[in-house]
């Protein structure tokens, strides 16, 4: 889509439609009252007296493995339709809440709602059907299968992953003709990512910043209400960085939630809604950039670092 | 993993999109064509993979033909000896895909193949069974029961252990196996009444069990033996086949490989389905990666018990298809080994396709199971070997300067050696493609082609709008 | 199925606590049952004796090649199903010494060596037994030992050496093709028939007042064998510098390797170790039972299997104990299940562990 040659994310520069990045979170209006809170409470975070609604909400979450907790009581709200930044030095528990969130670990104690359900404990494919989806870290391609079929089996309610529907003569035609639209709108991502080119090759044999590309866009076929977004631009060059976050930025002004993992506090700072920083596996501060920013815990947290 | 791709590789993504100069047009057009034909029309692939195992067949139909005239056999004889191995190919192709159902696609190492394959025996047997055996019901019920009974069985293995690591789980299939062995064995068991009739294999005293080779031989004659009034069916095949020599039991022995082969194809049929499907997709997905499959909301659990119950069947199925060669069976039928021998096919055949099933197992039949025992046929009829009776005195006559005692222990011991081969073959395959022994599979999972779709009309590929996209 | 997923993550771990329970509490009414059937007579004491006695000197033999069963899998990352194979070398090896040490000269060279293919000589005229030709047995228990090593050493060399680093299943594969090749080889040589193997084991009567008994020296050797061999194993791993490179390479491997204890050297003592204690088990055990067929280890490969992974795999005193406990169970269960189901019985045991403790009962973690 763009033509901008690879050059370092500037502010504002670029991004040709939808979303604006920035502490004011675009096209959503910022919940009212909202600001970083320093104190870690155990009650969940409420936004004072904001409109935006939580479309994913943890209270209390604990994990031990051994004798090291890794999560402590952890407390946050995702608000729908914002992107949200969850930060932290390492070790802080960020990815141990990750996969506590999205079933692959089981809590020690403490809820998960999502969309007003409960869904602690629940397994991993339950709750990315009930639309909490995940990216992960080191990306999981499929490697012996090509990028069409990694990206075939993303979306959800395929009438021919049942048994009968994939073999019953009658039931199969339907499950063609759903194959061929599912075929289009592959396509269409392919397009939209910009890896049209690269649909018969093999995922293994894709450089690392293709397979971010591929997971990215398997992720969003599934079409999540929330993504959880495990450092996904780890790896990535600044170009196409700067590529993916628009199209982040696009998505968010369609409707989707995402909460991302990330170290680079740049990105951060410039792409998120809010932010919430873990300490020690717990929830020490959350709020705007701005004021996570001059947050004085969350400068000693990361002594050293530059925020 | 690289870390900080240099603008080059990941720009390129967008550059190339964009078609500078020379890449565009041309660059389209290669493109479309490659996708075309990489992934072949239905119709090429069903072409393709028919010739691989019809060739493979003939090879074999070719070797077998040499080794029978070396043995002197006539045109009855040959015939005979082809439907045999035919037979043989068969089942040992039918449980080479329900293997690789379990194996190739949902990557479950599944080494209690004989136990399912003779739960089925022992069901049917039940079912069907005459006096003192069975309730007597007729055989397609015996055969539909024996295949429920493979797949209970699989449904009660798969639902604890599939969570095991591999190693794990195989082992909890030999113990279940082992333990089916055993309780068919016990006279406790067989002393026992089931809603008042004795049923059951009486401990290992071998029993006559009904056997689908006994029905279709009756399509033949009145009775189902060669020496009874033939029917009308029957007399128009043995009319013809008297003009080629062939005598009454061969006709019948290939009628009865036929009908075996009938359920090959239709295993084949239903495995292709599901390979090229959803279903298939996320079987592949699973075997790739279980955890990112369930991080796109697939229930892997579900999916790999239904892969699990429903090649448990297909190996009941076998089981009941070949038991039909001896009329009598005892426990022991399906032993241990027999698991094995199908691996070994299953390896040989390689590619872990549908296809490559069927060619494993006529390749490993003709190959390594008969190929042998008929070269000892041939050698013993040409030339004149001494019966040695141990390996000792074949060695000290090799001492003092004589071959031939050795070679007659040989000879005289081929069936040993033919599993030794085995053995040396299993180990070499594994030093040779140890991780994805099964190779890559090529077969794209998905109903229909996955070219980009024209804007106006159909699809891309004129084969896929015909017959529903599918195989 | 959904309900049923959520209600089996849900509550996966109390299942396992609540069958945990259960296996208990039928375990408390199996001994209880045992009293109530020792007390009303159906079950005389000295028939439980003799079948704990027994359940013991089997649960020796799978304890002592369950070692290198353990040793493989825990060291070489692999279910070694070659194993049984090699109890079946130690066993011919051992007793065509045995053979030819008693019988040299007296008898044909070939019928010595190759233990009888034609049923000659006679056991009991050739005086095949403990008291009898002492040193030909014990001959035979040595070259048991050293056969076997060698043959699994070639095995390592050609085969697993270049699996090393391979999946578990590949190295599995391999294994199966290697006791094909073992088993073949074997029948091969010594023809596939089944024949007796030791004369009739010489009795001692021990008299200590109140308790007396008749004792099979056979037996006896056996079980004197097996210990003195553990009570080494034991010794060596605790104390010697090798017994400690092999519990940490059990742990962790390429820590192993990062520390610059030799990983190779390692390998090698497994593969000695426990070809040996394999080779002298599959002796000892035609000894006991007097016949010998080129099946036998085979057909003992799933017991072993039962017992290393009941003691948990990786642990070596596990796999004794384990060992020990399928053997009794073997026996034993005999008092509630009829006869050929006794190993079927074994075998749902091992099932049962590997579905709700794949760790064991000791844990597959540490070597010893």
């Amino acid at each position: 889509m763009s033509d901008a040659p690879p050059e370092a994310p500037s502010e504002g520069a670029a991004s040709g439609a939808g979303g604006e990045k920035g502490a004011g979170g675009g096209d959503i209006p910022a919940p009212a009252g909202a600001s970083a809170r320093s104190v870690p409470e155990p009650e969940p975070p409420g936004w004072g007296d904001g409109e935006g609604d939580a479309i994913l909400q943890i209270d209390g979450l604990r994990k031990t493995f051994g004798g090291i907790t890794a999560v402590d009581d952890a407390s946050f709200a995702v608000e729908r339709g914002t992107i949200t930044g969850l930060i932290g030095p390492n070790g802080a528990g960020k990815s141990t809440t990750f996969d506590l969130v999205t079933g692959f670990t089981r809590p020690d104690g403490g809820e998960v709602t999502f969309d007003g359900r409960p869904i602690t404990g629940l397994a991993p494919h339950q709750i990315a059907q009930a639309g909490l989806v995940r990216t992960f870290q080191i990306t999981r391609e499929f490697p012996d299968m090509t990028v069409l079929e990694n990206l075939m089996v993303g979306p959800k309610d395929q009438r021919g992953e049942s048994l009968s529907r994939a073999i019953l003569p009658g039931a199969r035609q339907a499950v063609v003709a759903q194959e061929r639209e599912l075929v289009g709108r592959v396509w269409e991502t392919l397009d939209t990512f910009e890896i049209d080119h690269l649909a018969d090759e093999y995922a293994r044999s894709l450089s690392g910043g293709q397979r971010k590309l591929l997971e990215l866009a398997r992720a969003l076929l599934t079409e999540p209400e929330l993504l959880l977004l495990d450092e996904p631009m780890a790896g990535v060059n600044p170009s196409l960085e700067e590529k993916l976050l628009d199209r982040i930025h696009e998505l968010q002004a369609e409707g989707y939630s995402f909460l991302l993992v990330e170290h680079d506090m740049d990105l951060i700072m410039e792409h998120c809604d809010r932010v919430i920083v873990m300490h020690q596996g717990t929830v020490l501060a959350e709020g705007e950039p701005a004021d996570i920013r001059n947050n004085e815990q969350v400068i000693e947290a990361y002594l050293g670092e530059d925020i | 993993m690289s870390d900080a791709d240099a603008g080059g590789d990941d720009g390129s993504a967008g550059q190339r999109a964009d078609g500078g100069g020379l890449a565009g047009p041309r660059a389209t057009l290669a493109k479309r064509a490659d996708c075309v034909r990489s992934r072949m029309g239905e119709m090429a692939r069903w072409k393709a993979d028919a010739i691989v195992i019809l060739s493979t067949l003939a090879l074999v139909y070719v070797l077998f033909l040499v080794l029978s005239w070396g043995q002197g056999l006539d045109a009855n004889g040959t015939a005979n000896t082809l439907a045999r191995l035919t037979f043989l190919a068969a089942a040992y192709a039918l449980l080479v895909l329900a293997l690789n159902l379990h194996w190739g696609y949902a990557g479950l190492f599944n080494i209690g193949v004989a136990g399912f394959m003779s739960v089925a025996v022992f069901t049917l047997a039940i079912v069907s069974g005459g006096e003192g055996v069975g309730f007597g019901l007729p055989i397609w019920a015996g055969m539909i029961a024996g295949m429920l009974a493979a797949a209970a069985l699989g449904a009660i293995a798969a639902l604890p252990a599939l969570r095991l690591r591999a190693d794990y789980f195989a082992i909890v299939t030999l113990g279940i196996a082992e333990i089916v062995r055993y309780l068919m064995k016990s006279q406790w068991v067989a002393s026992h009444n089931l809603f008042g009739q004795r049923v059951g294999l009486q401990g290992s005293a071998p029993v006559q069990v009904p056997s689908a080779q006994e029905y279709v031989y009756k399509l033949f004659t009145v009775d189902g033996s060669p020496r009874a009034d033939p029917t009308y069916i029957g007399t128009q095949f043995f009319v013809i086949g008297e003009w080629f020599g062939l005598e009454r039991p061969t006709v019948m022995a290939w009628g009865y490989a036929l009908f075996v082969i009938l359920f090959v194809v239709f295993a084949y049929l239903l495995l292709s389905r599901i390979a090229y499907s959803p279903f298939g997709r996320i079987l592949k997905a699973i075997r790739e990666d279980e955890g990112a499959a369930q991080a796109l909301g697939k229930p892997t659990s579900r999916i790999k018990i239904y892969s699990f119950v429903l090649g448990c069947a297909l190996m009941g199925l076998a089981g009941m298809l070949w038991q039909a060669s001896r009329f009598t069976v005892g426990a022991d039928a399906f032993m241990p080994i027999l698991t094995f021998y199908v691996f070994v096919a299953l390896i040989v055949g390689g590619s872990g396709s549908n296809a490559g099933s069927i060619v494993g197992g006529i390749a490993f039949v003709g190959l390594l199971l008969q190929g042998p025992r008929m070269l000892q046929a041939v050698i013993s009829k040409h030339t004149d070997v001494p019966d040695t009776n141990t390996i000792y005195e074949g060695v000290t006559a090799f001492a003092s300067g004589e071959v031939m005692p050795f070679v007659g222990y040989a000879i005289g011991n081929i069936e040993l050696l033919q599993r030794m081969f085995v053995g040396v073959v299993l180990i070499v395959l594994m030093l040779r493609r140890p991780d994805g022994i099964l190779g890559h599979r090529k077969e794209i999972a998905a109903a229909t082609d996955l070219s980009r779709p024209t804007e106006g009309r159909g699809s891309g590929s004129a084969a896929a709008s015909g017959g529903g996209g599918d195989e | 199925m959904d309900a049923s997923d959520v209600r089996r993550t849900l509550s996966r771990l109390r299942v396992e606590q609540v069958l945990g329970a259960i296996l208990g509490l039928l375990l408390v009414f199996l001994v209880v049952d045992l009293f109530r059937q020792l007390l009303t007579g159906t079950l005389e004491l000295s028939a439980l004796r003799r079948y704990v006695w027994q359940g013991i000197v089997v649960g020796l033999i799978y304890g002592l090649a369950g070692i290198g069963l353990s040793m493989t899998y825990s060291i070489l990352r692999f279910a070694n199903f070659s194993h049984g194979d090699l109890l079946t070398t130690g066993a011919f090896s051992g007793w065509a010494t045995a053979y030819v040490i008693a019988g040299f000269g007296a008898y044909g060279l070939g019928d010595l060596l190759l233990v009888r293919p034609n049923n000659n000589p006679p056991p009991g005229e050739i005086g095949m037994s403990i008291t009898q030709v002492p040193v030909a047995i014990v001959g035979g228990l040595v070259l048991a030992a050293v056969v076997t090593v060698l043959i699994a050493l070639a095995a390592d060399r050609l085969v697993y050496r270049r699996l090393r680093n391979e999946s578990a299943i590949a190295l599995l594969i391999a294994s199966v093709g290697v006791a094909f090749v073992l088993r073949y080889l074997i029948a091969f040589v010594f023809t596939t028939s089944n024949r007796s193997v030791p004369a009739s084991p010489p009795t001692e009567r021990i008299d200590l007042g109140f308790f007396s008994t008749t004792v099979d020296l056979h037996e006896m050797t056996l079980v004197v064998s097996a210990v003195v061999l553990m009570i080494a194993v034991h010794l060596m791993l605790q104390y010697t510098k090798l017994g400690k490179s092999m519990r940490a390479m059990a742990d962790n491997r390429d820590l192993a390797k990062i520390t610059g204890i030799p990983t190779e050297r390692v390998v090698l003592a497994t593969w000695v170790i426990g070809a040996a204690l394999a080779g002298v088990a599959g002796y000892l055990i035609v000894l006991n039972t007097g016949t010998i067929t080129y099946t036998r280890g085979w057909t003992l490969l799933l017991p072993i299997f039962a017992g290393v992974i009941l003691g948990g795999i990786g642990s070596i005193y596990g796999s004794i104990l384990g060992g020990l406990i399928i053997g009794i169970v073997d026996q034993v269960a005999i008092v509630w299940v009829p006869n050929r189901l006794t190993t079927a019985a074994a075998f749902l045991l091992m099932i049962l562990i590997l579905i709700f403790r794949p760790q064991g009962l000791l844990g597959g973690v540490e070597t010893a």
